[in-house]
């Protein structure tokens, strides 16, 4: 009999009736008294040396109230790096300045040249049209192998070249593994394409600068998942406000999928600018600046390669990848092809010797960071790809061949540094088996082959790790930042709460689950409790929501801070019983003595703490509130297996998912329905990249998927039914609720599954298509079955690549 | 977007001389409205054509033709013509998503000749007549390559006349983004032959495959398409299709539309 509330209930989503009224209130809804708007010049070149910008004409149109350049930001902060990486010689990445707004060079399209400030966003634009830029083209620095080799022009001229890091790891390993692949039986080797990916919330990011001359008061109202962290880099970074004089609001904000993580440039510059203008300024983007303003995701050129021995286990895995950094280091984007990637690569196998190199590269993008899923994803896909294209080769079944390396003993030490607590991997399998009716596919392959069309089975395991994490054990990896969360329980004199969290919630449905939790530990109705979150000035503290962290940290926060209130409650409630606090016991919202019908409410102890006229108030304050913060032990390591039937018109090489299945283990639950919801979306985000999404530039820098007319997001057409099932539920060991994070993975387990499906297809045709890089467009899986010669920037290989591999994830064309 | 002066007048006349008076048309502006928001030009006066009744409706004339009014919006022509042209309706049908169809209208469409359209599909290959409010125009004369037509500086798209054949239909490959087709046929078969027309596909805009059109006047048969190739050369190459995967799906939907002719 499934629960109507607390834990392992599926409560509907409190928040989604603001959201479906049209009553949430987002940055955007946000005007204050005396707003001003800005208008960002954007750069329409790649990389220029920028010899002047004239801001002559502008500054007397109507309504401009200041024209600002870089020249202004002079004096300013570079947009912070979060994360420094070592290179595999010992030496700190090539970490370079982000200027609020170019000056000196444009590095990317998109890059914020010059703001206009004006009383109307109407006059702001009008008045960006005559600003005069006196700029020198230069090359495009865009391919990544050749953006690293010797004589390549530099994105940033005060580094010694476009080689952000080159990563080993773990390089004591590397010797071994080389040798093991000498004594290998078998070797797969893969070389493939992670396609650069726009994040495309549905609510652009905004920015609304407020200063208060009054108590020299900066306030940010900011579509952002940490308003925490924005504070620290924009406060303490680039601005250099102490956090007692800024306050950062990030109120519902309309999806944020890793890219509203990160602090960008327009933050820094309605701060800035309200205080220099003593008005407040306010910024939203249009869709067509978020293609070119957002961080990417994704882009990474990689060749893998799996060495077996004759029994077919796994004695070895290498792999080589090129990351794309953009032009600019963004907030967290060095540790998400490194700690967030490499460490992922050993997935759910027992592979004694790992060994992954990565070389980040600057170039003329956009910058690159955090996408759902954040390096995982990208190993997933290698690793998942590649043990198939293994079981191809070898001619023996993907499952069986899976099965056979599984890791079945934990905890269990990988060679790529982490520990995994807990997992049951051959359980997810066996139910992906049974939900997928994987018995039943042979005959629906028939039927596909009778009306002409092909059928292919794709499935995949993948293991990703959640709940970032432990702060020393990233600090010496290199984060600039603990990565712990806090939340505040306040209890109210009636008995009702309000939980102040750190995570932020933009779709996550904190506000109904984190109830839920609360609900249980104490036994009152979810409706008592009160989620508040998204403001510096309310909320304790926050390291914010991205990595699937909100649960098994901040959640494990709020659990201690409750656990102290409860604990500080039975000692009110055995004073009001004239009994031993040993001896209370807290149920259904009910103080008792152990053994005896003595018993006080919930209300009625609370109560007693506001009001303490019958109170030991000689040893406990009055009042019922506590704080804690959670720093996690480990990382959390959500598991599972999916599997995609899709079927192929080999005509047209249009592929059609008949079928997607997914048996998660995400450890404990606290709302199934909540929980199906992310998969859901993280499948859909994850077909969206198997299938469909690309963003492109073409050799000169320029984007051409710019907009909707040809980046191509996931519809409800595109997609199946899903089934999804999380009964498979190892408890995570470390974390109080037992829980793991389930918001990516759905993003990250589901694009290698869909490949391997449409690989599947074609070689049931009899067709000997190895690979097919992403997104398995009709136009390139038909020239992938037909051999056809494509034209330049066609997928195999990807568009204009040097001569090795494709080292440019980017295509002009099909 | 700029700031602009609208008129909505309701006669033609009316709108003929906010025209020539320097006002820009204003029919559906399903690509002219996102072109203004981007900036992309700065008309002084918008002349809307919507709230001209003479403008509006389907009827038949004495030949038998489908006369359908320039300012009638595809969601109209989907409901229809369902009876009387089934091939027609499905096109209009598809275009875009509901508030596109209705919105959008046949004579904007026709008059911006985007490369992609579904309307140039149906008009090249029943050669229809496009009536305009200065002359009447033939379909074969009228696409003169992408987003260029026949007609002059102000000119109106009043009518379409579709002559109404025995068998046809639109076989739309679309572009994933966009959802525009990437390419598409429309095969329209007449008493004294065969006509098949293809969007989507050609850097020239809408084109009739004539090599097809001979074939299946000869044979009326999905085969009769089987050993034909439209030239690569031409044809668009992007992001979403090479020239060659074009001018393969020129043939593959050219003979879907043939097998589904009805």
């Amino acid at each position: 009999m499934p629960k109507d509330s607390g834990i392992g209930a599926s409560t509907k989503r409190r928040e989604d009736i603001r959201f479906l009224t049209g009553t949430g209130k987002y940055t955007d809804d946000i005007n204050i008294f005396g707003q001003t708007y800005v208008h960002f010049l954007r750069a329409d070149v790649a990389h220029a040396v920028l010899n002047g910008v004239d801001t002559t004409q502008a500054a007397a149109m109507p309504g401009v109230l200041r024209v600002f350049t870089g020249a202004d930001f002079e004096a300013v902060g570079s947009i912070p790096c979060g994360w420094q990486i070592t290179d595999k010689h010992g030496q700190p990445m090539q970490e370079p300045r982000h200027p609020v707004l170019a000056h000196g060079k444009i590095r990317h399209v998109g890059e914020p040249v010059a703001a206009v400030v004006a009383e109307t966003r109407e006059q702001a634009r009008d008045a960006a049209e005559a600003i005069v830029l006196d700029y020198d083209e230069l090359p495009a620095v865009m391919d990544m192998k050749k953006a690293i080799a010797e004589g390549a022009p530099k994105v940033h001229e005060e580094l010694t070249g476009n080689l952000c890091y080159d990563w080993g790891f773990v390089e004591e390993n590397k010797a071994a593994t080389d040798a093991a692949f000498e004594a290998a039986a078998h070797v797969t080797t893969l070389e493939l394409v992670n396609n650069r990916l726009v994040a495309n919330p549905m609510e652009p990011r905004v920015a609304v600068g407020e200063y208060d001359r009054a108590d020299d008061m900066h306030t940010l109202h900011t579509t952002s998942q940490n308003p925490h962290v924005i504070r620290l880099l924009m406060g303490a970074f680039v601005l250099g406000i102490p956090e007692h004089k800024l306050r950062v609001v990030a109120p519902d904000v309309g999806g944020g999928f890793g890219t509203k993580i990160f602090h960008y440039q327009e933050e820094a510059f309605c701060t800035f600018a309200a205080k220099a203008l003593n008005r407040p300024v306010k910024w939203t983007s249009t869709r067509s600046e978020a293609f070119m303003s957002d961080a990417h995701g994704r882009d990474h050129v990689s060749k893998i390669q799996l060495a077996l021995d004759a029994d077919n286990n796994f004695t070895a895995l290498r792999t080589e990848t090129y990351a794309n950094m953009g032009a600019y280091l963004s907030t967290f984007a060095p540790s998400v092809p490194t700690w967030l990637h490499g460490t992922l690569m050993a997935g759910n196998y027992k592979t004694p010797l790992v060994y992954v190199n990565v070389k980040a590269v600057f170039t003329n993008t956009v910058p690159v960071d955090a996408y759902r899923g954040a390096g995982r994803p990208e190993a997933t896909y290698q690793l998942e790809r590649v043990v198939d294209m293994a079981a191809r080769e070898l001619g023996v079944d993907p499952i069986a061949l899976r099965r056979q390396n599984y890791i079945t003993e934990f905890p269990y030490a990988t060679p790529v540094a982490v520990e995994y607590d807990t997992g049951d991997y051959h359980a997810t399998m066996d139910k992906l088996i049974e939900i997928a009716d994987i018995a039943g596919f042979a005959a629906r392959r028939a039927d596909s082959e009778k009306a002409g069309k092909l059928r292919g089975l794709g499935i995949n395991s993948y293991i990703e790790a959640c709940g970032i994490a432990p702060s020393n054990l990233v600090g010496q990896l290199g984060a600039r930042a603990g990565l712990y969360d806090a939340a505040t329980v306040r209890v109210n004199a009636t008995g009702s709460i309000s939980v102040m969290v750190g995570a932020h919630s933009h779709g996550q449905g904190h506000e109904t689950a984190f109830p839920q939790v609360i609900s249980e530990m104490i036994g009152i109705p979810e409706d008592q409790i009160h989620i508040v979150h998204g403001d510096t000035s309310k909320i304790p503290f926050g390291m914010g929501t991205y990595g699937s962290r909100s649960l098994a940290v901040c959640g494990s926060a709020m659990v201690r801070a409750a656990e102290k209130v409860i604990n500080k409650a039975k000692k009110i409630a055995a004073h009001l019983l004239e009994a031993s606090e040993g001896d209370i016991e807290l149920k259904d919202g009910s103080f008792s003595v152990a053994g005896t019908d003595k018993s006080v409410a919930w209300g009625d102890v609370t109560l007693a703490a506001y009001v303490p006229h019958n109170y030991p108030l000689t040893d406990i304050e009055p009042g019922l509130e506590e704080t804690a913060f959670y720093d996690p032990a480990n990382f959390t390591y959500p598991a599972g297996a999916y599997a995609c039937e899709i079927e192929l018109d080999p005509e047209t090489g249009h592929v059609k998912i008949e079928r997607f299945s997914a048996a998660d283990d995400f450890g404990n639950i606290i709302n199934p329905m909540i929980v199906s919801g992310q998969v859901h979306g993280g499948i859909a985000q994850g077909i969206g990249q198997a299938l469909l999404e690309n963003c492109a530039y073409d050799a000169d820098g320029q984007l051409i998927s710019a907009s909707y007319m040809d980046y191509a997001m996931p519809r409800a057409d595109d997609l199946p039914f899903y089934s999804v099932d999380h009964s498979c539920q190892t408890p995570c060991t470390h974390n109080p609720l037992g829980v793991k994070g389930c918001g990516e993975a759905g993003a990250i387990g589901s694009p290698p599954s869909v490949v391997n499906a449409v690989i599947d297809a074609i070689q049931s045709g009899g067709m000997n298509v190895a690979h097919i890089d992403m997104p398995l467009t009709p136009s390139r899986v038909w020239a992938a079955m037909h051999g056809a010669r494509t034209n330049a920037g066609a997928a195999q290989p990807a568009a204009g690549s040097s001569d090795t591999a494709h080292a440019r994830s980017i295509g002009g064309a099909a | 977007m700029y700031a602009f002066e609208i008129e909505r007048p309701t006669t033609l006349d009316a709108a003929k001389a906010a025209i020539a008076a320097g006002g820009q048309a204003l029919s559906g502006g399903q690509t002219l409205i996102p072109t203004l928001k981007a900036r992309l030009a700065m008309p002084e006066t918008l002349v809307s054509l919507h709230g001209i009744a003479d403008l509006k409706g389907i009827g038949t004339d004495g030949a038998g033709r489908i006369c359908v009014k320039g300012a009638t919006v595809h969601k109209t022509v989907a409901d229809e013509t369902a009876e009387r042209f089934p091939a027609l309706s499905y096109l209009a049908s598809r275009i875009g998503d509901p508030a596109v169809r209705n919105r959008g209208t046949i004579g904007g469409s026709l008059a911006n000749n985007d490369p992609s359209a579904c309307y140039p599909a149906v008009a090249l290959a029943t050669g229809a007549t496009i009536c305009t409010d200065r002359r009447d125009i033939a379909a074969d004369d009228y696409f003169q390559g992408m987003f260029t037509t026949a007609l002059d500086e102000g000119e109106i798209v009043t009518e379409v006349k579709f002559p109404v054949p025995q068998a046809a239909a639109y076989e739309k490959f679309i572009q994933p983004a966009s959802r525009f087709p990437l390419v598409a046929v429309f095969v329209a078969r007449f008493a004294d032959g065969v006509r098949v027309a293809i969007t989507g596909a050609s850097e020239s805009g809408v084109f009739r495959w004539t090599a097809a059109e001979e074939a299946l006047t000869a044979t009326f048969s999905p085969d009769a398409v089987a050993g034909l190739q439209v030239d690569p050369d031409g044809m668009i190459g992007d992001l979403h299709g090479t020239k060659e995967y074009r001018a393969h799906l020129c043939n593959i939907m050219t003979k879907r539309a043939v097998q589904h002719a009805s």
